[in-house]
């Protein structure tokens, strides 16, 4: 047992943190540091950039482009990307679609899609959850009749992140609508967005932005050659999409730089007289939440470690459960900070008044984004399986319950 | 980084785990508790047997030159059992205040006494007015050959137990004054020493102490006169990372145990287990316990970096996380267990108190978190 860095670690915090300082592109950062989300343009621009440099597919292997790093150094990398504030990298294609094609897809379909996804040519997107399907997805209907060699695909996805913003996209479709067992029936498609068909609609969420999306699929023609992995066997590949290596999933570099941005702002606004900063109720809520954030970096260690030294092999463990709810729990708690702090600054919408300005007003600026921050991360504990299914799957396979 | 057992600790954990097998269950622990002594002066050879008296202590002393994790591993089996023996008062508290103030002499004439298992310390600091506040030391030594002391020392875990005490107690200063604290070594039936035991919530023995004209000589000074506080810290830092181990140690066992009786017991027809909203519980408590399982290794890895503010930094994160871990998984232990959780008879209960005794001892997380939040910003 050895909790320190090695000089080695630290060595590579400093290459990552310098590269990042050095590289990413100013007005990202700018506006990220707000606490606004990146634009589609910053996001691609800067995957572009990190793909360049080799750190793009974190956890691919080195033949399709990975940067052969140890679990440690991506919990690391993806720290200093959070911390910088730096645009995340794409999940869909870093960490979903990515594997999947390592693992399950066929060779014309690795080297035709994965140097695309690592580069950002291609933005995926993910249709998984549909209306009637949503914690439940096992019970989704979204049909693909087999056509030739096509299948014809006809239902709805909804709660599609980024879905306007994507090229393609995985979806999971009933190929047997007779299976035995629902998991039994279902199969993985790679989907073009363009296949005429396709509707996209946007879903405004609670923060005002467009992020959600429905998409619909009416008689759409899919290649078979798009299909990963066997027919009727999709589960297996949603399995492993969501049990797969979840090093980032505790997102402990969002809320440092949540809980940074609170501390900051308090020192500028106002309660009873002083700097809010030095209120003790506001230093003892900070206090706990750094608490609370050195247990989950310790446990977040604890199963990168052990996924190192088990050289990957084997099955998600069953601590990420525990990064997922430990971690939204703690990024909902950071952002709801962020938000008190800034009292009635968090109520306005800016975003027109903050145009017209000629001398930007970073405190209401961050007020705004910050309550844009804080109502889009209700959602962290509903996606990729909410948190009380997260406890369903702890109390499987860690309780046998 | 490397958060795995190496080889020779698993082997450590397996010993113990094996040897307490054999001496521990919840039954024969009650009647440990009916001896005199309360605990069992056979099981305490058996430490001695076994090694882990001397577990953290420098081999030339008769030690095994372990470190504070295989102390950790070892606090962890014990919080599993709830030992109730004076290991952490004579080998992590007073073993640590010998091995880092001590002489070559002191630490010859004590350590390998403790490792025989022929010597008990009990580490005698905290007094009534002072609550958590370490230098809160009313206590005093004036010159008079060696040294007189005068005061009272309380709740002084296995205080009756010992042979030897570490008391602290002023040589300088004011109340509340950092520089002019020193420690002592007192015999423990050395006139004027006066010791009223009773039990404490967790069935484990303490003591009251008072001290009345009592005389030591300088060869009796544990470190500097005056230095006593930092070294004070140190033994506290380490007594809180052994803690933090045994705090872990019980919360698997209530865990376990909770799980078992989720399983077993049947209401409305069916195992109280197979309803959701025991099983989110159940899922809440695990990960309680792996939270606090991360704050106990961040302490353990914590008390040996030389970097005094960066380690009580840590110690303080720990101390807090540990604590509210150990009194979730306690309360919602019993919550599970219904009607038979609140009995003496039955053992969550015994895990519960053991658990709130830890909590408080040197501070509970409300005071290391006043302590963090004066850090921020």
């Amino acid at each position: 047992m050895d909790l320190r860095f090695t000089p080695e670690e630290r060595a590579f915090r400093e290459e990552v943190r310098a590269f990042i300082r050095d590289n990413l592109p100013a007005d990202t950062r700018d506006r990220m540091k707000l606490g606004h989300p990146p634009r589609k343009e910053d996001t691609i621009r800067w995957q572009r950039i990190l793909n360049a440099k080799g750190w793009a597919a974190l956890s691919w292997p080195k033949e399709w482009g990975g940067p052969g790093w140890s679990a440690i150094q991506r919990m690391i990398f993806l720290e200093e990307n959070l911390m910088a504030p730096a645009p995340e990298l794409l999940s869909f294609n870093i960490t979903m679609i990515g594997p999947v094609l390592i693992q399950f897809g066929t060779d014309e379909q690795k080297r035709r899609f994965l140097p695309r996804a690592a580069n950002l040519d291609d933005w995926w997107c993910q249709g998984f959850s549909e209306p009637g399907a949503g914690s439940d997805l096992a019970s989704l209907k979204t049909s693909a009749r087999p056509e030739g060699d096509h299948y014809v695909v006809n239902g709805q996805k909804i709660w599609t992140s980024t879905a306007h913003n994507a090229d393609w996209c995985f979806v999971l479709v009933r190929t047997d609508p007779n299976a035995r067992k629902r998991q039994e029936g279902i199969s993985f498609l790679l989907v073009d967005m363009k296949t005429p068909g396709i509707t996209v609609r946007p879903i405004v969420s609670i923060d005002g932005s467009h992020h959600l999306n429905e998409v619909f699929f009416d008689d759409v023609r899919v290649p078979m050659s798009m299909r990963v992995h066997a027919e009727n066997k999709g589960w297996d590949v949603a399995k492993y999409l969501l049990g797969n290596e979840r090093t980032g999933i505790a997102r402990l570099g969002k809320s440092r730089e949540r809980v940074h941005a609170a501390v900051a702002m308090a020192r500028e606004v106002n309660f009873n007289g002083a700097p809010l900063i030095a209120d003790e109720t506001f230093r003892r809520r900070v206090a706990q939440l750094q608490v609370d954030t050195k247990a989950l970096e310790i446990t977040q260690y604890r199963v990168v470690s052990a996924y190192d030294k088990a050289k990957g092999a084997g099955r998600a463990d069953p601590l990420s459960s525990v990064l997922k709810v430990k971690g939204t729990e703690l990024l909902q708690a950071a952002t709801e900070l962020a938000v008190d702090v800034a009292g009635p600054l968090a109520t306005p919408i800016w975003a027109q008044e903050l145009e017209a300005m000629n001398e930007p007003d970073e405190l209401m600026e961050a007020g705004s984004a910050g309550t844009a921050s804080y109502l889009m991360l209700r959602a962290a504990s509903i996606y990729g399986g909410t948190n009380e299914i997260q406890k369903n799957i702890l109390t499987k396979a860690v309780l046998g319950l | 980084m490397d958060f795995e057992p190496s080889d020779d600790q698993r082997l450590l954990v397996e010993s113990v785990t094996r040897m307490l097998r054999d001496t521990y269950d919840f039954t024969r622990r009650k009647s440990y508790m009916a001896l005199p002594e309360g605990y069992s002066p056979a099981v305490w050879s058996q430490f001695a047997e076994l090694g882990l008296l001397g577990l953290p202590f420098a081999e030339e002393y008769g030690g095994f030159g372990g470190s504070a994790q295989e102390v950790m591993l070892v606090m962890q089996a014990f919080g599993r059992v709830l030992v109730l023996e004076p290991y952490f008062p004579t080998v992590v508290l007073g073993g640590a205040a010998v091995n880092l103030a001590g002489s070559a002499a002191q630490k010859q004439a004590i350590l390998p006494a403790i490792a025989e298992g022929g010597l008990k310390l009990a580490f005698a600091h905290s007094e009534r007015q002072a609550r958590y506040d370490l230098t809160d030391v009313v206590t005093t030594a004036k010159r008079g050959g060696g040294w007189v002391l005068d005061g009272s020392k309380t709740v002084v875990s296995h205080g009756e137990a010992a042979d030897k005490i570490v008391v602290s107690a002023r040589t300088g200063g004011e109340r509340y004054d950092e520089d002019g604290i020193t420690l002592f070594l007192v015999d423990a039936g050395a006139s004027g020493v006066a010791r009223r035991g009773y039990v404490s919530r967790d069935d484990t023995r303490a003591a009251d102490i008072s001290l009345s004209n009592v005389s030591v000589s300088d060869a009796d000074v544990l470190g500097e006169v005056g230095g006593g506080l930092p070294i004070i810290r140190r033994v506290i830092e380490a007594g809180i990372a052994a803690t933090a181990g045994e705090t872990v140690g019980a919360m698997e066992a209530m865990n376990e145990m909770t799980l078992e009786y989720a399983k077993t017991r049947v209401q409305f027809g069916q195992p109280i287990g197979s309803y959701q909203v025991v099983q989110h519980r159940l899922a809440d408590m695990f990960m309680a316990q792996e939270q606090g399982r991360s704050m106990a290794m961040l302490a353990t890895m914590s008390i040996d970096n030389p970097d005094d503010g960066a380690r009580a930094h840590d110690i303080a994160l720990a101390k807090v996380g540990v604590g509210q871990a150990g009194r979730y998984v306690s309360q919602s232990a019993v919550q599970v267990h219904g009607g038979i959780g609140m009995t003496e008879e039955y053992a969550v209960g015994h895990y519960f108190r053991r658990c709130m005794v830890i909590e408080r001892l040197f501070g509970d997380p409300a005071y290391y978190l006043a302590r963090l939040a004066a850090e921020v910003g």
